[in-house]
């Protein structure tokens, strides 16, 4: 029961991460149709930016400005790059993405290193919220879930009580229209793809310090985050939702769990040793099978539902 | 007539065709009997459902109820690629050709399903001796000879318009839809189409949605006019031009009961 | 009146034409390893001639059908897997494979995978397709962590490609007899995949790449064409991983496998040019060049791999291919002179930029990097002090001096461009004409 309710904490808190990320995401794909590959390229510039600016002002101060830079390079990179590209089709506006997010790993290891940066937790959020049947529950990670809830609900908020929110989610559909009725739709554009890059940001900057800072951590977010996006339903935010609590918590599950396929049938009573066939796939603990879960839903859902969780858009 | 011919002459029927977007019902069900070699232009106010009419025949949407039958088979619910090999071919209004292929080849690969070549990665196209004289047949047809290698993208638009027809006729199919075909284009060029359009159906079933009346006198044996999801009238042309509830969609009731008492 | 069959089919001057390229590349395949000597150069034709299969197997998918794939290592590392553990089973006498058919195991092995992850990878096009394959990238490269009975764990599984009887006399033991087989096989994998874009399966093919929707009207099922090509680019994927198994007699799972590895058959599939045929031949002989030669240089040739990449996208997404073909058609309408003092002008102006630009970001890597061995950095025969504001200042200011006049003719250049293009247009409005 306790490890049950640790991890569903736990899954929780690392689902909602996984949501404050695919959730730019998936908001920039419905508006500019730009799957933006340097999206968790952005969440690790904020983890960096908050790792300096917290070492010289500190933490609080960082949570605000490090979003606020990136979303001042993201809209600059829309600016002049990204726009330059749009002409071209949706695949040469993939592959700008990727090449920034080639670019910002470097400029990210020229900067600060290779390895393990010491983004710490400010002292007000280390410790435990609460303990629970002897465990604890880290306020860091309780804070990534309160941020990821206040994120959801100003997006939300914006998105639909606020003149700029509706000219966006118009935006979103009938570009051209929206233009032609005087709306400088190229600065909103601009203003999603810096927003949903600072939004990225954000997430670093509190996901950086509960878990770790270090240059791979793009590339190992940001393949979890395209198979949310795609399980959960492309364009649907309540699809990246889903997936992303989903795949969170199965996850923080698997990893937890030492257990294997070869000792479940032991304890049924079966023989099992190495010299069963296909021993070493099931002597696998599942807590080594946890790196590929994510994968295996992605597959799972393209053979038996296509179109995503909650999908809308046929592709 | 408007007695219900046998299955057997039909070319394409629709029965009780339903399509709703959520709440919002587009086509209200549909009746419709077209014989085998009867030319059908669809007439109608701007967003009565044609182009979705058409999309639910070739198989683009799926009916939320409702039947499609082509030569007395049901079609509805299949994908459009089935359904074009038994026999069913469209245009598009908004040209929807393969740009960064030249004229000939674009052509080429409307006919290469219909002679049997498939996915074959064994055999050259350059040898497909069938495939190339259908190919330079059809570019013939189309007007398109001193256009065989220029890219699709690079044509005039009457051009494009004419490789999208020939592109639809390309795989031989018997039942050809046409979108809007002479969307776009001055006077001249649509006559000039028109003719283009009589020359190569014919034998074949032919539905054409347009907007221009001439158009449609000129080319159609009957018309249907949807309204608001449904067909009002099917008939010849003259009839259809008597028929008052047509009067009514197009000109507005009071016109209609103007001319009704001879004024 | 249906015109004559015999007046369609063009014959000679195109296949003299053709006859006459492919003979040259077998030239050229042939007396390279004449032409460089060196051992080290015999290295980069070896990779270059595996990279080759490898980049024009990337662009059946990415330039011919429209799709972009993230994990196209998937397919040359199964490849490379099947055919080292082939080479091993066939050293010691289980599995009686000669050397040369080798590579062949590892297309099947290619193969194979493509069959089996391919169906569920092309159910879906577009961005969508380009995220499948990075999952399904991830998945298998993760799942390798899991099996090291045949991924060989963190130290791989190595071989022996010297086994068995010598085939007419070669043993393969030398470098220049692996180079000649796999020259062998580069000739013939791009012959068959030239042919391939002749067939109606590659034409097809294409079509979807333009349109896909307008291809299931025709009577194709527009899935099916992407996944029977995913299968054939997975098949000479595979023949360039088991050559690649042969080249270097290791295969390593987190190498062979990972994201990065995809990530380099796209970016210089991309920079070669996918819209050409030759444009991957190109890219993948960037490939050699960069990661063995420009890896040797500097340090931060991954900062410069990515700026070019990135400069390509915004300005010639057609790649190199696509630069080259530009020119050629300016020089086959004979308008090509004032370009040389222009390309000049661009070359000698990029160079002054390039090398301050480079010198900062030596520099700066040197900081980072080398630090502890002083604050000297050696640049292009030149000594830069990172501690000196002259060493800064002088390549901060010969790299803004390059970028104005860099500018500058980029400017005329631009002019004289699109004088030329229209007076190419011109032509060829009289030339329809008359």
């Amino acid at each position: 029961m306790e490890f049950f309710t640790i991890s569903l904490l736990n899954g929780l808190s690392y689902g909602l991460l996984l949501f404050m990320l695919s959730s730019g995401l998936t908001l920039i794909f419905s508006m500019m149709g730009v799957l933006n590959f340097a999206h968790t390229s952005f969440y690790m510039l904020g983890a960096y930016f908050a790792y300096s600016i917290s070492g010289l002002i500190g933490f609080w101060p960082a949570l605000v400005v490090a979003p606020l830079l990136v979303f001042v390079l993201g809209a600059a990179f829309e600016r002049y790059s990204l726009r330059r590209v749009h002409k071209f089709g949706h695949v040469p506006e993939l592959l700008v993405t990727f090449g920034l997010s080639y670019l910002i790993l470097e400029v990210v290891q020229l900067i600060w290193g290779r390895s393990v940066v010491p983004y710490g937790l400010p002292p007000a959020l280390e410790g435990p919220l609460f303990t629970i049947y002897g465990t604890q529950f880290p306020k860091s990670r309780s804070f990534i879930m309160l941020i990821a809830v206040l994120m959801l609900v100003s997006v939300w908020l914006l998105l639909t009580r606020t003149r700029i929110g509706l000219v966006i989610q118009a935006a979103l559909k009938h570009p051209e229209m929206v233009e032609a009725l005087g709306h400088n739709v190229p600065r909103v554009f601009m203003l999603v793809f810096g927003g949903g890059a600072a939004l990225a940001a954000l997430a670093g900057v509190v996901g950086g310090n509960t878990y770790v800072t270090e240059p791979g951590m793009a590339a190992s977010v940001g393949s979890i985050i395209f198979v949310v996006v795609v399980v959960g339903g492309l364009g649907s935010l309540a699809g990246a939702f889903l997936a992303s609590l989903l795949i969170g918590v199965v996850q923080t599950f698997a990893v937890a769990m030492d257990q294997s396929f070869a000792g479940g049938l032991q304890a049924l009573g079966l023989a099992v040793n190495s010299q069963t066939f296909g021993y070493e796939l099931l002597s696998l603990k599942i807590s080594q099978v946890a790196p590929i879960l994510p994968y295996l839903f992605l597959v799972l859902i393209l053979i038996f539902r296509p179109k995503g969780l909650l999908g809308t858009r046929e592709d | 007539m408007s007695e219900t011919k046998s299955a057997m002459g039909c070319a394409l029927e629709l029965k009780a065709l339903r399509k709703s977007f959520g709440k919002t019902d587009i086509i209200r069900g549909v009746d419709l009997a077209v014989q085998a070699g009867e030319r059908i232009a669809i007439i109608g106010p701007n967003g009565a459902g044609k182009s979705t009419l058409f999309n639910l025949i070739s198989g683009r949407l799926a009916p939320s109820s409702g039947e499609v039958l082509l030569n007395g088979q049901r079609i509805d619910g299949k994908k459009p690629f089935e359904i074009n090999r038994l026999g069913l071919s469209r245009s598009f209004q908004i040209t929807n050709i393969f740009p960064k292929l030249s004229v000939f080849e674009n052509l080429r690969c409307g006919v290469l399903w219909s002679l049997g070549y498939r996915y074959s990665f064994l055999r050259f196209l350059s040898k497909l001796d069938d495939a190339n004289a259908r190919t330079e047949e059809l570019i013939h047809q189309v007007g398109l000879d001193k256009k065989r290698d220029v890219l699709a993208v690079n044509l005039t638009y009457a051009e494009q318009r004419a490789l999208e027809i020939g592109v639809t006729i390309a795989g031989g199919a018997n039942v050809i839809l046409l979108d809007e075909p002479t969307a776009g284009m001055s006077k001249t060029e649509t006559s000039h189409f028109i003719a283009l359009i009589k020359q190569v159906t014919v034998g074949k079933t032919l539905l054409t949605v347009e907007h221009d009346m001439g158009v449609v006198f000129g080319l159609a044996d009957k018309i249907a006019v949807v309204v608001y999801g449904e067909v009002i009238a099917f008939d010849t042309p003259a009839a259809v031009r008597a028929n008052a509830r047509v009067q009514e969609a197009y000109l507005g009731s009071s016109v209609a009961d103007a001319q009704g008492q001879g004024h | 009146m249906t015109p004559s069959a015999v007046s369609y089919y063009r014959f000679a001057p195109l296949n003299l034409g053709r006859a006459l390229v492919w003979t040259l590349f077998a030239l050229l395949l042939i007396l390279a390893p004449l032409l460089f000597r060196s051992s080290l150069a015999l290295t980069m034709l070896s990779q270059m001639g595996y990279l080759v299969i490898i980049c024009l197997s990337y662009n059946i998918l990415f330039g011919q059908g429209g799709m972009l794939s993230f994990g196209h290592a998937v397919y040359t590392g199964m490849g490379a897997f099947i055919a080292i553990h082939a080479m091993n089973l066939a050293t010691q006498g289980s599995l009686p494979v000669p050397l040369v058919l080798v590579p062949l195991v590892g297309g099947l092995g290619g193969m194979f995978f493509a069959v089996l992850l391919g169906f569920v990878t092309t159910k879906k096009s577009g961005t969508t397709f380009a995220m499948i394959t990075l999952g399904i990238g991830e998945l298998v490269a993760s799942m390798a962590l899991m099996f090291p009975g045949f991924f060989g764990g963190e130290g791989g599984v190595t071989t022996n490609r010297v086994y068995g009887t010598p085939f007419l006399g070669l043993t393969f033991g030398p470098q220049l007899q692996v180079y000649y087989l796999i020259a062998a096989y580069c000739f013939v994998c791009t012959a068959l995949m030239f042919a391939f874009t002749g067939t109606p399966l590659g034409r097809i093919l294409n079509a979807v790449r333009d349109n896909p929707e307008r291809v299931e009207f025709i009577g194709y099922n527009t899935q099916r064409v992407r996944y029977f090509a995913f299968i054939i680019a997975g098949f000479f994927a595979g023949v360039g991983g088991g050559l690649s198994a042969i080249n270097f007699e290791i295969v390593n799972a987190s190498d062979s496998l990972s994201g990065a590895r995809s990530g380099g058959f796209l970016l210089f599939t991309f920079l070669g040019g996918a819209g050409f045929f030759f444009g991957p031949i190109i890219g993948a002989v960037l490939l050699v060049f960069a990661s063995v030669l420009l890896s040797e240089f500097t340090k931060a040739w991954l900062l410069y791999l990515g700026l070019v990449f990135l400069f390509m996208v915004m300005f010639a997404p057609g790649g190199v291919a696509s630069l080259v073909m530009m020119n050629l058609r300016v020089v086959k309408y004979g308008l090509f002179k004032p370009f040389w003092a222009l390309y000049a002008g661009l070359v000698a102006t990029g160079a002054l930029l390039v090398v301050g630009a480079a010198a900062l970001v030596e520099m700066v890597y040197h900081i980072q990097l080398n630090s502890a061995l002083g604050p000297e950095v050696a640049f292009a025969g030149l000594t830069l002090d990172t501690s000196s504001t002259g060493s800064w200042l002088g390549a901060a200011a010969l790299a803004l001096v390059g970028l104005g006049l860099l500018e500058w003719v980029r400017r005329r250049f631009a002019r004289a461009w699109s004088a030329a293009q229209e007076q190419i247009e011109a032509e060829n409005k009289r030339r329809a004409v008359a």
